[in-house]
């Protein structure tokens, strides 16, 4: 990593960490954890979309059952917060693993339209099975996460450090697997996956894997929403949060670190001022994103990255240039010798 | 209400009463029973689906409202599915906008009757022709710039379209539930069974249109040149064919079968701004079944569901009859990761 990026790491995280005593009310506070949880199944979205190439149209229904695992145990069980937590991610990446095995099989579009069944069936089994999951009911007064050793979290200001630090270890997490051989295999299997398999990549293991870790993101991001919002309702698991976080993807940028973090705060706060449109915010989102795939489809982040690649290539000819003038020159020297 | 009537009905047969279970079941089953005689313009519940029987007890009658209620539930599915299957043969993704076609088709069909004072079947025309505009509209703006685009991106790109069509319509009609008055309320009486026309007509209009479109299709140089671009693209330009006006044909033809299909099947459903996306999930479901781009494959994948659908919500659970296409398909896929059909048209 080079000086540059370390000073704008540093100076981001500076601003989210005094975020806080610079918000106007605590519901700006509010607002920006809430963007951070969804950035960070939005991250989980974008390691099997984005790197991996796969359309996963489920994406919000294993949120939902991270965020149901947390609610009905600590609800109904007395479960203590935090193993509610983990359990919620166990239960999603195994979920996942399941949904993987046999939707993985499918290619392209073919999975994309499973995906979505398979979102569909998880929705439908929340709103139908009353006696476990409340039905469309919902569950109410889930507990807000128990304190860890001298950390409490009851205030908004340190569930907001909580969701920060959730948020920068997912982050970490997934700089250390894109950026390790098995972040280049999906990328890979992104490109072409024929081509993958004839260098030797297991096609089938690889993407599952992507799968499951995206699920784990999800599971962990529902387990962090169900303890900070405290309500939840069979709607979480509905298609449009799926397709909220592609959105968010999109913006920001499709395979990159960054992108869906900044797609999912600048589309949260654009939503928030836009809070009088609140039911019809598609209609603008909607072209949004028609018009993003068709003329951007390379999100903020990808631009940036291709503006900064092509300097590089540009620095590099130049280079290439001069030493192509002198070489000549040299040679004329020894022919005229 | 009507429940209170029924009971007695079901009470009448004897081997009913054996298992309360069952009993139950049949009484939820036939919450729709009406007493001989009544007709009246709500001969068809809001969004039931079970049929108005007027001896709901026999089980005999009682398979046959099945059975029509899946040849009914079959048919819908089947226009939507044709439409979706003709143009995945010239984009090669699943449009998933077509479900929000079928929906902006209802809601036309819905004001040219309610606002308008129009007659249904003109209502009917109106809905084809505008939704028919609106898919040639979405491909010459959208699908057709970004051909040469990844899949992914058109995917996404259809996505954008749901949405933007469900945002408008829910801000100009708003969210509430509306429903379309049935044009036919009669119930018809053949022998000693008994259907409401509106189904009968669904299931006719719904046949007619897969002949003529077969028909079209197979008989007709206009519609073989839609067979040809979608068996190959390359080869079809080579020999002179037109791809645009290819391209703007099927749109269109798929455009209007949902409209049609959705004014079919407004009277005996509700309208609102969500109600495609189930219909259009099952429809992917069916072309997965039948092979993407099949045209006969679509068809049977439809009756398939459609009875499916019919009997497991009256004789497995009417709570996860909507799972039921979606287990169905998760099954299949799990054995056979290439669909029931995959040859077919391509």
């Amino acid at each position: 990593m080079s000086t540059t990026a370390k000073i704008v790491l540093a100076l981001l995280v500076a601003a989210a960490l005094v975020f806080p005593f610079m918000a106007p009310n605590d519901y700006a506070i509010y607002v920006m954890a809430l963007a951070y949880i969804m950035a960070i199944s939005t991250i989980g979205l974008n390691l099997i979309l984005g790197y991996t190439g796969q359309l996963n149209l489920a994406h919000a229904g294993f949120m939902a059952i991270g965020a149901y695992t947390v609610g009905v145990l600590t609800v109904d069980y007395g479960v203590p917060y935090w193993i509610a937590f983990v359990l919620a991610g166990i239960i999603a990446s195994v979920l996942g693993f399941l949904a993987g095995l046999v939707s993985l099989r499918l290619k392209t579009h073919y999975f994309s339209i499973f995906t979505l069944c398979v979102g569909f069936i998880i929705y439908l089994i929340i709103e139908k099975a009353e006696g476990l999951t409340h039905g469309t009911v919902g569950i109410i007064g889930i507990p807000a996460p128990t304190g860890i050793g001298p950390l409490q979290f009851t205030t908004s200001i340190t569930q907001y450090y909580l969701v920060l630090a959730f948020l920068i270890a997912s982050l970490w997490l997934m700089h250390r697997i894109v950026s390790s051989l098995l972040g280049r295999t999906f990328v890979a299997i992104r490109n072409g996956e024929d081509l993958a398999e004839t260098l030797g990549i297991n096609l089938m293991r690889s993407k599952v894997l992507a799968f499951v870790l995206s699920t784990f993101y999800a599971g962990v991001a529902g387990a962090l929403y169900a303890g900070f919002v405290r309500f939840l309702g069979p709607d979480l698991a509905r298609e449009h949060h799926t397709f909220d976080m592609m959105a968010f993807i999109l913006v920001g940028g499709i395979g990159t670190l960054f992108g869906p973090l900044l797609g999912a705060i600048l589309l949260t706060w654009l939503t928030q001022s836009l809070q009088f449109l609140q039911d019809y915010r598609m209609i603008v989102f909607g072209p949004l994103l028609i018009l993003l795939v068709m003329f951007f489809p390379q999100g903020i982040v990808g631009f940036y990255n291709e503006q900064r690649a092509r300097r590089r290539a540009a620095a590099l000819d130049d280079a290439r240039a001069k030493r192509s003038v002198v070489a000549p020159s040299a040679k004329e020297a020894q022919a005229n010798a | 209400m009507v429940r209170s009537r029924a009971v007695p009905l079901i009470r009448g047969n004897s081997s009913r009463l054996t298992n309360p279970v069952r009993a139950v079941r049949s009484a939820r089953g036939a919450a729709t029973v009406r007493p001989r005689g009544y007709r009246a313009g709500g001969a068809c519940r809001i969004g039931g689906r079970k049929p108005a029987s007027g001896e709901g007890s026999r089980p005999l009658n009682i398979f046959f409202q099945q059975i029509l209620n899946g040849l009914t539930l079959g048919s819908v599915y089947a226009l939507v599915a044709l439409g979706l299957t003709l143009v995945y043969g010239i984009l090669h993704i699943p449009n998933f906008a077509h479900g929000a076609l079928y929906m902006v088709g209802a809601y036309v069909a819905f004001y040219a009757v309610g606002s308008l004072g129009a007659n249904y079947w003109v209502a009917m025309l109106c809905a084809a022709l505008a939704v028919a505009l609106l898919a040639v509209l979405s491909d010459r703006l959208v699908f057709h710039p970004m051909r040469n685009s990844p899949p992914l991106h058109d995917m996404i790109a259809a996505i954008g379209l749901l949405l933007f069509f469900e945002a408008v319509v829910q801000a100009v009609w708003g969210a509430e539930f509306r429903r379309l008055a049935p044009p036919y309320p009669q119930i018809v009486r053949m022998f000693d069974l008994v259907a409401p026309a509106q189904r009968l007509l669904i299931i006719g209009a719904a046949f007619g249109l897969m002949i003529a479109l077969q028909l079209f299709l197979r008989r007709t140089i206009l519609g073989s040149t839609i067979i040809a671009m979608a068996q190959n693209r390359e080869g079809a330009s080579l020999v002179g064919i037109d791809a645009t006006r290819v391209s703007i044909m099927t749109f269109a033809i798929s455009g209007a079968l949902a409209a049609v299909a959705a004014t079919l099947f407004a009277p005996i459903n509700l309208v609102y701004p969500a109600m495609g996306n189930l219909v259009i999930m099952k429809a992917f479901v069916i072309i997965i079944l039948g092979g993407m781009g099949s045209i006969p494959g679509a068809i049977i994948g439809s009756m398939v569901i459609g009875f499916a659908e019919s009997f497991g919500a009256f004789y497995v659970s009417t709570d996860y009859k909507d799972i039921i296409a979606f287990a169905l398909l998760v099954l299949i896929l799990s054995l056979r990761p290439e669909g029931l059909f995959p040859s077919g048209v391509r």
